[in-house]
């Protein structure tokens, strides 16, 4: 069974991995995005699988955390999306003050 | 080869990779979320070193609430176009001494480790025999609150240091006022959603892991770290703003805990021969009521350090007004 | 009995972890960002949702068991919420109007 669940973690870890790769490489910011949420819920599988197959005690309260840190990660990747660009010209008094967005 | 070898090999390997994409990374945008994804998978890594203490504060401090700084800190940062072409060769030799420092430190530290007599040297033996004295079941709980308290009690001070740090930063007409790092425009009504569903439940964990950290993986600062996140996604979507900085009730909050632990400390001259002592049937019960004055005061730094330094209100009226802005 | 509760670990296991191949195969051929949202959410949250089922005969009961479910929900809950915030701010937003140095920003 410990190697059973082993094998079943690895597996998803490579999932996640894949997963990874492809949001990270996504053309523009709004991919990078998903990152959290991907692993808000591989993650924690890999997570659970790792803890309950090497019966490590307390993983189920490190799940937890991870699954409101993931959201709360997604919250500030969301908020934090809209930053100004790239200031044109005349805007340069513009960038130098301090915006108020996350 | 066994399974749990290629398992760890390949965690190892994924974790390299998104470093060194991390540090490659064309934006300041993408480069934190690949630290923010780093931290939370280095904290499956402590999980298989048998470390969920440290993986807990991983996930929470280390990749968490540094991601929502960092993202802050990267937004606030000037889109410079390209630098001049003038010290390119110059940039370059840094960039490859740095490298090179790199290197030699992370050589440094494989050696140390690799090198290690077997086995290993460790106080842990003491440690664990040491703890029936204090009542805990926690090791690393009776390491920070009883073996180094000290170092728990300055680390507490230094949060509230920091975050006088933070607020020095304020412009002189908005000192005193609410923070405003965390103003969005106009949440969305998923993100209102969120604040309302999510924090009960992050508040019940966060007790939780602080409370349980006397026998089990957890402690005060990973369940301070959580209550604050919760918090802050409360702030964000507007339900409730933050406070005014100047507030006496905020200010005690934030010292009770250093103030609480030190005290205590304080007590142990008399009662128990030495400062941060704890008299011998005293020392559970005491340990847990500096736990609780910690996390309070833990998640309200944590928090605050979250939500910026106090600026100029935009709208005086509203933001006197607690409600969801949509 | 003990037969039956192993037996039912390795399938309700193998079972998620197709699931996180679908998601994640979702997520490497959709053409769009909407899409690879919808593939991550739905199908890791069901691959979660199995294999804490098939995790839950290996961890003492009731606590750890309740604990695991725990975890599920959470993850369901945050996951639904997030998809729908991440799908918001994903959409392309109209262009920012600045006016007098006063940013406006409509719904993220």
């Amino acid at each position: 069974m410990t190697e059973f669940l082993l094998g079943a973690a690895l597996f998803v870890l490579v999932t996640v991995a894949l997963g990874l790769i492809r949001v990270l490489r996504g053309p523009d910011d709004a991919d990078r995005m998903l990152a959290a949420q991907l692993l808000g819920t591989g993650g924690v599988a890999v997570l659970l699988l790792l803890g309950v197959a090497n019966g490590v005690n307390g993983v189920a309260d490190l799940a937890l955390m991870l699954a409101l840190l993931a959201a709360f990660a997604s919250v500030a990747f969301v908020t934090g999306v809209g930053q100004p660009g790239p200031p044109a010209p005349g805007a340069a008094a513009d960038a130098a003050r301090p915006s108020e967005q996350p | 080869m066994s399974l749990a070898l290629v398992g760890d090999l390949s965690l190892a390997l994924l974790i390299l990779g998104l470093a060194v994409w991390t540090i490659g990374a064309r934006g300041a945008y993408g480069a934190v979320v690949g630290f923010v994804a780093y931290g939370l998978l280095v904290a499956l890594v402590w999980v298989r070193l048998a470390a969920v203490d440290v993986a807990l504060t991983e996930a929470a401090l280390g990749s968490g609430l540094m991601g929502l700084l960092l993202l802050r800190a990267a937004a606030r940062l000037p889109h410079d176009p390209a630098p001049p072409a003038a010290g390119r060769a110059g940039r370059l030799a840094l960039r490859v001494l740095v490298g090179l420092a790199c290197a030699a430190l992370a050589a440094g530290l494989a050696a140390v480790v690799l090198l290690l007599p077997e086995p290993a040297p460790s106080l842990a033996a003491a440690a664990g025999a040491a703890l029936p004295a204090t009542g805990l079941g926690n090791p690393v709980a009776g390491v920070l609150l009883a073996y180094r308290a000290i170092d728990t009690l300055l680390e507490a001070v230094v949060l509230v240091l920091a975050l006088i740090g933070l607020w020095s930063l304020a412009a002189d007409d908005a000192w005193g006022g609410r923070p405003g790092a965390l103003r969005i425009g106009q949440p969305g009504p998923a993100l209102v959603l969120l604040a309302q569903l999510l924090p009960p439940l992050g508040i019940l964990v966060g007790i939780h892991l602080a409370w349980t950290g006397a026998n089990h993986p957890g402690g005060a600062f990973q369940g301070a770290a959580v209550l604050a996140a919760m918090w802050a996604i409360v702030m964000v979507a507007g339900l409730s703003p933050p406070p005014r900085v100047d507030r006496r009730a905020v200010r005690l909050v934030l010292v009770v805990g250093a103030a609480l632990f030190f005290a205590i400390g304080i007590g142990g001259v008399w009662w128990a021969d030495a400062f941060l002592a704890y008299p011998a049937d005293w020392a559970k019960p005491l340990i847990l009521a500096i736990e609780a004055a910690l996390t309070l005061s833990l998640a309200a730094a944590l928090g605050l350090l979250l939500a910026g330094p106090p600026a100029v209100d935009p709208d005086p009226v509203a933001a006197g007004r607690a409600g969801v802005r949509s | 009995m003990s037969l039956a509760l192993d037996l039912l670990t390795i399938v309700a296991v193998s079972l998620g972890a197709v699931f996180f191949l679908a998601g994640t195969l979702g997520l490497l051929r959709f053409p769009d960002t909407l899409t690879r949202l919808h593939a991550l959410t739905k199908a890791d949250n069901l691959g979660l949702g199995l294999v804490v089922l098939g995790l839950l005969p290996q961890v003492d009961w009731p606590l750890g068991a309740l604990k695991l479910s725990a975890v599920w929900l959470l993850a369901l809950l945050a996951g639904a919420t997030v998809g729908q915030l991440l799908g918001a701010a994903v959409r392309p937003p109209p262009p920012v109007a600045r006016v007098a140095g006063v940013a406006e920003e409509s719904h993220p």
